[in-house]
């Protein structure tokens, strides 16, 4: 977002400034033009000679473009041009989308629009060009394309079984493998008094963002630039993606983030008719817009997850995990999705799973398969979700085999909160984490004791009630260690320039962008502390590449880690730099002064000294009155990039409490909580609320969300109407605590909050359905977990 | 790229094509008098974003599921995207932008904007307008009535809770005015 935050607020709330607004719930001050229809986003934009441009779709899921004849098309009312894949192709080069340090990751050529060959139902073959969106549409049914239908792979078992090769080339349909085994896995196992082993299915789910992807490309041919206005969460990944692929020099692609209504991962990635929205504004030489409607959405945004994990977990008789065992087959559609790839998601169930516990033992196998449907990539909490289900749900497992309390069994084998910095069997490193706190702040929200007498005293009434706890960890504030070292031009680090304006304001420009988490907000709020101002007097600019700092935006929890970080460096360089203005004009040593309530103060008295807009008057326009030597400096820009880990890890534990109808297979939510431990918390109220949103995200990829296909490879529920999401009256009020850790790697502390909520819902809320079954002899191993699920675990259907 | 670009020689349509009928309507949309012909197949959303820049209302999906194009039609809620313009021929439109300005959503905006009951904002105008439907309609509605009502309009980002808790605040406090006016 561009727009600056909304002018001062009515009251001054000067006794905040001066205790801090860190760990403050200040309401988001950019919030109020969206509550006013004053957003701006993609779709809201005019400008002069726009045009629209749509995409010709394959009908297959996988098909040879024997021809095609645009010419009827280029006939209709208002058609400015229609492109094949061709075309479209001598001004945008393909990608591959692989990565370094995924040993063996393959994929093939994938071009913004398909040239010989559609290899999913939704594949883009053509585009069309025209005055308004409507003629384009119109234009579209005019296009005559004769396609020859080739052999569909749609079940991954089915792209294992290589009886058809999506891409000969390739060899085979495998896109990424990944074995791990630690020396000691086969002892673990052959003196483990028991193992328990079970095998979870985890459908296809997509993002379903309010806004739709959204991009408007101006290209300038008088100097050979763009404008790329880009509903994306990592803008100068794009610019540089954009200017490779176009051949346009970088520093002359401009990428601007105005609102977005949602991204979530969805827009994190680089998406073909994007792309080929990009190149027509060059081929064209004016402005071309794309707004993807709603089917186009459930057709290619990415989906996610589609997991089929058998688990196996070795315990002692008396209740120690020794070790898990998985085995993981995923499956991402025809192509590795450019630059983050598709192997990332199954890598961290590999990374993660078993993550809160003690076991030293660990073995995994992952396999990544392509197939004819739509391309699956990072999403919101990228593996976690699976690999928090599957370690939680056979950890359930487990203890009901050895007759113990779930939450008593968990005690036992979380790693204990004295034990770090410790090394996971997987080779993941935690800075500290919280386990055993948030365990016990959990059972407390809950209840947990009386819950407990509460389902079992209902029980006997003939209502099935459950518990489920998900204890989990989460990747946040993501070193180069991601992406960089695998080749990805992709920044892990972050920037803020604050500059101090005349009337003593601050202006804060910040690489991370915002989608509505509260970015911005956060931002505000450091910058405000750790300078001395309140927080109306700071404005936050981000999502302009031509404008802030380089930077990586806003994926994997990073935003307010990294960028915080950034701005608080910034902040108090800056101050340093405001005082050496002050103690020049006052003649006296900067160490006695301070700044304190937009003013600057003498430290030991508290007495107010200047105005900062006096210090702003007198270093922009009289600066004549100051020492002959003397140069201020007010704007100021510091960088921030995690190094000491991979990943600041965070920690948090989840429980759900559910009711189901063993009659209907209907699941009711009651309650849901969740326990954080995100180190420095910056915004409360947006934290929890962030956490909320997550939750309801996972919760609906466990009971109901799924992108349901054809033996044919024809999506079933390409619609809202069909595809379910959560809506208000089906979610339950969620209760959120926080434990705080905060990361040393960083003078802020702060860690990511973003994913956490989704990372744990599901397996919360499966273990919670599985409690309620339990003694009806059920066991849901699929989700979502929809009612015909649920009865088919009781037998009944 | 030549043979891609529409050529000079296009042809001229004949008879006029169903989908390019349009219809003079007159309508009342926030405080401005409209009138002007449209296009019978468009629908309100449209016209409101596209014809008169009106762009607080958000299109989501289109076909009704979503509730971010919603509207006030003569001081009724409608879907934008399935009401068509032609409907609102002689009728009273009320946007976010104009309820806004009239000061009519100032206590629910303060309570969403207070309770973070809103992130990235693309669903907001349409959740406000259920959200005055309750205020208006329902005053003594519960949390679990409150979530009922807004049922319709899908938020990606918020997890609803703060959502609830804010038109609820407007409730509460609505009513304990309410109680005070009668005690005077």
């Amino acid at each position: 977002m561009n727009a600056r935050m909304e002018l001062p607020a009515q009251q001054s709330d000067t006794e905040t400034a001066v205790k801090g607004y860190i760990g403050k719930s200040s309401p988001r001050l950019g919030s109020k033009r969206l509550l006013q229809g004053r957003g701006a986003y993609i779709d809201d934009m005019r400008l002069p000679r726009l045009a629209h441009v749509v995409f010709l779709r394959s009908p297959h899921a996988h098909a040879r473009i024997k021809s095609m004849d645009l010419s009827e098309v280029l006939k209709q009312p208002g058609v400015i041009g229609a492109f094949n894949g061709a075309q479209i192709a001598e001004y945008c080069k393909p990608w591959v989308a692989v990565l370094g340090h995924l040993k063996g990751i393959k994929s093939a050529p994938q071009h913004a629009v398909a040239i010989d060959r559609a290899c999913w139902q939704g594949e883009p073959v053509a585009a069309i060009v025209a005055q308004t969106r409507r003629q384009a549409e119109d234009a579209m049914k005019f296009a005559r394309v004769d396609y020859e239908t080739l052999p569909v792979i749609v079940e991954m078992e089915d792209a294992l079984k290589g009886d058809f090769v999506i891409h000969p080339e390739l060899g085979d349909n495998i896109c990424f493998q990944r074995e791990l085994k630690t020396d000691d896995f086969d002892a673990a196992f052959a003196k483990a008094d028991l193992v328990v082993e079970k095998t979870y299915k985890f459908a296809r789910h997509t993002g379903v963002t309010n806004e739709t992807r959204a991009v408007l490309a101006d290209y300038q041919p008088a100097d050979h630039s763009l404008t790329v206005y880009h509903a994306t969460q990592a803008p100068h990944m794009m610019q540089d993606i954009i200017s490779r692929h176009l051949g346009i020099p970088e520093s002359n692609v401009r990428i601007v983030c105005k609102d977005v209504g949602g991204s979530f991962g969805i827009k994190v990635h680089v998406y073909p008719d994007e792309m080929a929205t990009v190149a027509l504004s060059v081929m064209l030489r004016r402005p071309v817009k794309f707004i993807a409607d709603r089917v186009e959405s459930f057709i290619s945004d990415i989906h996610a997850r589609e997991h089929t994990a058998s688990i196996r977990m070795a315990c002692t008789k008396d209740g120690d995990i020794l070790g898990f065992d998985l085995d993981d087959l995923t499956a991402i559609g025809p192509y590795s999705v450019y630059p983050r790839t598709s192997g990332i998601e199954g890598n961290q169930v590999v990374n993660l799973t078993g993550g809160p516990y003690r076991h030293k033992a660990y073995r995994a196998q992952l396999k990544v398969v392509f197939t004819n449907k739509n391309v699956t990539c990072q999403y919101r909490a990228v593996g976690h979700p699976i690999a928090v289900a599957l370690t939680e749900a056979i950890v359930d497992e487990g203890a009901r085999a050895l007759g113990m309390d779930p939450a008593a069994f968990r005690r036992r084998n979380l790693i204990a909160d004295d034990a770090y910095p410790y090394t996971f069997p997987s080779g993941l490193k935690f800075e500290k984490l919280s386990h055993h706190q948030c365990l016990d702040k959990l059972l407390q929200l809950m209840d947990y004791d009386n819950l407990r007498a509460e389902q079992a005293a209902l029980r006997k009434q003939g209502i099935y009630r459950g518990i489920g706890l998900a204890a989990m960890i989460e990747v946040t504030n993501p070193s180069p260690a991601f992406y960089g070292v695998g080749g990805a031009r992709i920044s892990a680090q972050d920037g803020a320039t604050l500059r101090l304006d005349p009337a003593g304001m601050l202006n804060v420009m910040v690489s991370v962008t915002e989608q509505g988490q509260g970015t911005e907000a956060v931002f505000a709020q450091v910058a405000a502390t750790i300078v001395g101002v309140s927080l109306e007097n700071v404005r936050v600019v981000t999502g302009d590449t031509a404008v802030t700092p380089y930077g990586g935006g806003t994926w994997a929890s990073r935003g307010a880690g990294i960028g915080g970080e950034a701005v608080l460096q910034a902040a108090k360089a800056l101050k340093t730099n405001i005082l050496a203005v002050a103690a020049a004009m006052l003649q006296l040593d900067a160490a006695q002064l301070d700044i304190v309530d937009n003013a600057v103060v003498d430290r030991l008295t508290g007495e107010q000294k200047l105005p900062l807009a006096e210090v702003g008057r007198v270093a922009y326009f009289r600066p004549d009155t100051l020492p002959m030597d003397f140069q201020s400096e007010l704007t100021v820009t510091r960088h921030f990039t995690p190094r000491e880990f991979g990943f600041t890890f965070t920690n948090g534990i989840q429980a759900s409490y559910v009711e189901v109808d063993p009659d209907t297979g209907f699941i009711k939510l009651l309650k849901h909580w969740c326990v954080e431990d995100c180190g420095t918390v910056i915004n409360p109220m947006l934290v929890d609320e962030q956490l909320r949103g997550g939750v309801v995200q996972g919760l609906g990829g466990a009971l109901l969300e799924e992108c349901l296909y054809s033996p044919e490879g024809q999506i079933l529920n390409g619609s809202m109407a069909d595809y379910l999401v959560p809506m208000a009256f089906e979610m339950p009020d969620i209760e959120i605590a926080h434990v705080c850790t905060p990361t040393k790697t960083s003078e802020l502390g702060a860690k990511g909050a973003g994913e956490a909520g989704t990372a744990g819902a599901p397996g919360a809320v499966m273990n919670a359905v599985n409690d309620a079954l339990q003694v009806l002899g059920g066991n849901v191993v699929e989700q979502p977990m929809t009612p015909d699920r649920v009865l088919a675990a009781l037998g009944k259907i | 790229m030549g043979p891609g670009i529409a050529g000079a020689q296009r042809q001229p349509c004949g008879e006029k094509r169903m989908s390019e009928i349009r219809r003079q309507i007159s309508v009342q949309v926030n405080a401005e008098r409209v009138e002007r012909p449209v296009l019978v197949r468009q629908h309100l959303v449209d016209f409101l974003r596209e014809e008169l820049d009106l762009t607080g209302s958000h299109l989501g999906c289109e076909y009704g599921v979503c509730g971010a194009c919603q509207v006030m039609l003569d001081g009724k809620v409608v879907r934008g995207c399935l009401t068509l313009a032609v409907r609102a021929d002689g009728k009273q439109v009320q946007t976010v932008e104009g309820l806004s300005e009239a000061g009519e959503l100032a206590d629910l905006q303060e309570a969403f904007l207070n309770h973070n009951a809103l992130q990235c904002g693309f669903c907001s105008s349409g959740m406000l307008m259920t959200a005055l439907n309750i205020v208006r309609h329902h005053p003594d509605a519960s949390r679990e009535e409150i979530r009922e009502h807004i049922s319709g309009n899908y938020c990606r980002c918020t997890g609803y809770q703060a959502i609830v808790t804010a038109i609820e605040s407007v409730l509460v406090k609505n009513r304990a005015s309410a109680v005070l006016g009668a005690s005077l």
